[in-house]
């Protein structure tokens, strides 16, 4: 919980406004992928995160599901211009699974199953702002949406919500990912509508 | 890119942490010292800076930088904020926070534009305004250690009420230097006439570039790239030259 400061106002965006500049509001869930679907049977699904030393930890799913579980209600902002407000999902934090991983480094190049990456500054993973999640709506999460398990990063544009999730290196330099090499913005607020690189 | 150099527990460090104002002291009519207890704060290094979060109660929140002024000195911080005037956080900061209240703060950060008791080279700190307060925790740092390395500090401000930590720096301490560089009202007697920080300033008041120092300059970012250029021009290698940018020149 945060803590409150009683008569700070701040300068914000007008009252009721949760639709960032450039987006629109969908009710489907709409399925951008840069490839085929990988199908990763959860006995084979691991995670690892992997730090600058090369000091790693790996989670097997039963090892995953034995973690606390939180049920974040999420506000979702796609690059491609779609909103969706309110999608529940359920998922291990990763303050969580990062929790006791000794590492001063300041990024994280995110990989999945099937060879996508991304990177995202370490900070925007950690404090209640990013899941690894495997469940959404009350169901398992289906393959299109990355399931058996996904990272959910809401408050960045949702490319950089690696679906199919298989670990997460921490580095000392920030390293471009699948996206962002390709012309994409490496740290994507969508309030700031950062999309492209010079953004 | 800022790095953090002390390492850690994930679960610990880039960790928001609930700090509470203890104790504020006025360093000039638009300044104030503000001293937060954090219960396990973990140490920092001389230069390094916290995020402050605020959040307002229909949860909106934004964030600022804030350099530690403090040497190192167990559950307590120190940071000094000079009133922004329409700004959104430092004057929240100022007189919107009470004794007792509480913020979230997270750090330390910043591994690069740090001062470290082992270092033994002359050091010249260029200050431009609040940009003194992470050079005052070096200052602090080398008193703390007992530290013998040449210390000179060139200080740029408006005018003589505008010196934060004026008791300090007159009590001064063996080995550090302070120059002092009035940009619109120099006090009475005083030899150099007002004005931005010239060239000859730091010739006549840093270090020769062969003394090899390690540099440290501070301000609002055209002040930083004034005095770095300037620095560059005048045979300071530039990888000795480190800078820390508070942001908008504000004139
Ligand atoms: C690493 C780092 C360390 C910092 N350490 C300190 C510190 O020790 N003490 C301190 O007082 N500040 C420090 N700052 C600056 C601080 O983070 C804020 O930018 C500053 O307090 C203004 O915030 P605000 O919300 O009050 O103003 P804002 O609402 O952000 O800005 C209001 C108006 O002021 C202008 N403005 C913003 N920042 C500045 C500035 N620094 N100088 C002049 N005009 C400005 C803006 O362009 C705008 O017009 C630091 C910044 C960085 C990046």
């Amino acid at each position: 919980m945060p803590i409150i400061s009683r008569g700070f106002h701040g300068r914000r965006p007008e009252a009721g406004h949760k639709l960032p500049p450039g987006q629109y509001e969908t009710r489907d869930f709409p399925v951008l992928s840069a490839g085929p679907t990988p199908r990763v049977p959860r006995e084979d699904w691991e995670f690892s995160v992997v730090t600058e030393n090369g000091e790693r930890r790996q989670w097997s799913w039963a090892e995953l599901m034995a973690l606390p579980r939180q049920t974040p209600t999420v506000d979702l902002h796609c690059v491609t211009k779609w909103s969706k407000f309110g999608t529940s999902w359920e998922g291990v934090s990763l303050d969580t699974l990062l929790a006791d991983v000794e590492s001063s480094a300041h990024y994280a190049l995110v990989h999945s199953y099937g060879g996508y990456t991304t990177n995202i500054p370490l900070a925007d993973l950690l404090d209640g702002q990013a899941w690894i999640a495997f469940r959404y709506g009350g169901e398992d999460l289906p393959p299109e949406h990355g399931g058996p398990a996904r990272l959910l990063v809401p408050h960045l544009y949702l490319w950089k919500s690696a679906k199919w999730v298989r670990g997460i290196e921490l580095r000392e330099h920030d390293e471009q990912g699948f996206w962002e090499s390709a012309g994409y913005h490496d740290y994507g607020d969508p309030w700031r509508e950062q999309r492209y690189q010079g953004d | 890119m800022a790095r953090a150099a002390v390492s850690g527990r994930l679960g610990a460090r880039l960790r928001w942490q609930a700090a509470t104002l203890v104790e504020r002291r006025e360093e000039t009519a638009s300044a104030q010292t503000l001293v937060f207890d954090v219960p396990g704060w973990a140490g920092h290094l001389a230069g390094q800076h916290v995020d402050v979060r605020l959040t307002a109660e229909d949860g909106y929140s934004t964030q600022r930088s804030y350099s530690l002024a403090s040497a190192q000195d167990a559950d307590r911080l120190e940071l000094t904020v000079q009133r922004v005037p329409d700004g959104e956080v430092s004057p929240y900061l100022i007189e919107g926070l009470a004794v007792g209240d509480r913020i979230e703060i997270r750090g330390p950060v910043g591994g690069w534009f740090v001062w470290r008791p082992e270092q033994r080279e002359p050091v010249l700190l260029v200050a431009g305004g609040s940009g003194l307060v992470p050079l005052m925790a070096m200052i602090r740092a080398r008193e703390a250690e007992g530290s013998r390395a040449p210390f000179r500090l060139l200080y740029s401000l408006r005018e003589p009420a505008d010196r934060l930590y004026a008791p300090d720096l007159e009590r001064g301490s063996a080995g550090l230097d302070v120059t002092y560089v009035y940009t619109r009202s120099a006090p009475q007697g005083a030899t150099r006439p007002p004005g931005r920080l010239a060239p000859a300033d730091l010739v006549q008041w840093g270090w020769p570039p062969d003394f090899e120092p390690t540099v440290y300059v501070c301000g609002p970012t055209g002040f930083v790239e004034a005095a770095a250029v300037q620095l560059v021009a005048q045979g300071h290698d530039p990888g000795r030259i480190r800078t820390e940018r508070f942001g908008p020149s504000g004139g």
